[in-house]
């Protein structure tokens, strides 16, 4: 058979063409690889958190801080006393700043004046995700909302984002802050942004994050809210919470009675 | 250009040329001490048999690529176990795991980090150990 010039450089581009897009063809037919299931985070689970703010009130008031001195302990969290540079990851706001579309001026009386425990609200749909440029804030497949901190650039487009205000930023290196260091947790380092991990490192044990573990007055219920036998489904259930500013759409996994 | 200047320039050459390549003679025929990574601690010298989680040739070779992936591992996909190629079972962790053990890192880290002029950044986040 004989090959003319022609014949041989068309086929010699067809070739070219092929090789060109091969690679392409493959991702594109090879499916979406960013929703393969983790094999540690249980993709069924969805954590959720419920804060009875009842049970709450009296021991903070008579001065109970033990969820804070928990995550402070177990996270290696500065103090720092500069409030514009403080890192927060569980604090608490007033009524008006915690839940401001909640109009109403006649609410029971004392509620506007209470302090509410406030943290990341591991919400379903988060803004703070959205933004990242470099994917280091990521939602688990159970729900919770993390940063990889090997990956944070300090850009602050997700504290621009979240309409909570629930990350900080490392404005100094933190660790001259820290009185007690716990050499099992890593702390930051200045120029990244951090906020809380819903106890990430506890969850994966098995066990509750320290907030809950240290409330001693049963004020934080932490629970499956995929699993309709579990104790935050069954006040969910039963009694009226209510979400931070649910009118964004966030969809929260933070719940509270109050 | 007269003839004479030649031997101050050629002078001014060899001169420049020793000084240049001073740091090579000064320690020609001696080579540096190769790094010894200390493996004395007390978690190992309690260890009744002495074995890393892989083996040495296999640590020695691999050690960075195994904690970029035990760290994608853990914080990306939330999976913490190990099973090493023995079977045996591990926590990913730098704390929990590999410090256990190698708790000196001056004497064992540093040795070749410095040796080969390396500077991993993990102690900006992650507390090193305090000694033996």
């Amino acid at each position: 058979m004989k090959t003319s010039r022609r014949n041989f450089i068309k086929a010699g581009g067809v070739l070219l063409v092929g090789l060109t897009i091969w690679p392409a063809v493959k991702t594109f037919a090879g499916g979406n690889n960013d929703l393969k299931i983790a094999p540690g985070a249980d993709a069924d689970k969805k954590w959720g958190l419920v804060i009875d703010m009842k049970k709450c009130w009296p021991r903070y008031q008579e001065g109970c801080r033990q969820c804070f001195a928990a995550c402070q302990k177990a996270h290696n969290i500065p103090a720092i006393p500069n409030k514009e540079e403080e890192i927060k990851w569980i604090w608490t706001e007033p009524f008006v700043n915690a839940f401001p579309e909640q109009e109403n001026e006649y609410i029971t009386a004392g509620i506007k004046d209470k302090p509410f425990i406030v943290l990341c609200n591991h919400c379903e749909n988060p803004p703070c995700v959205r933004v990242c440029p470099t994917k280091a804030t990521f939602k688990r497949q159970d729900g919770i909302v993390m940063m990889d901190y090997h990956r944070c650039i300090g850009c602050r487009y997700c504290m621009a984002a979240c309409p909570y205000g629930a990350r900080s930023f490392n404005f100094c290196d933190p660790r001259p802050y820290i009185k007690e260091p716990n050499a099992d947790f890593p702390t930051r380092e200045k120029g990244v942004v951090e906020k809380c991990n819903f106890c990430v490192e506890r969850i994966d044990r098995g066990e509750t994050p320290a907030c809950v573990a240290a409330c001693p007055g049963g004020a934080l219920i932490f629970g499956d809210l995929n699993d309709p036998g579990s104790e935050v489904r069954r006040i969910l259930a039963e009694r009226y919470t209510i979400r931070r500013k649910p009118e964004l759409g966030t969809h929260p996994s933070v719940f509270y009675l109050i | 250009m007269a003839v004479n200047d030649f031997r101050y320039i050629l002078t001014g050459l060899i001169v420049f040329v020793v000084l240049v390549t001073l740091p090579f003679w000064a320690r020609a025929g001696k080579a540096a001490s190769l790094p010894t990574p200390s493996l004395d601690t007390p978690a190992i010298q309690a260890l009744p048999q002495k074995e890393c989680i892989e083996d040495t040739e296999y640590m020695r070779a691999n050690h960075m690529k195994l904690l970029e992936d035990w760290r994608n591992q853990v914080v990306r996909d939330g999976n913490r176990t190990y099973v090493a190629s023995n079977g045996k079972v591990y926590e990913m962790s730098l704390e929990k795991t590999c410090f256990q053990c190698h708790s000196n890192k001056a004497e064992f880290c540093d040795q070749c980090h410095n040796y080969l002029d390396v500077q991993p950044d993990c102690w900006t986040c992650h507390i090193e150990p305090k000694g033996i």
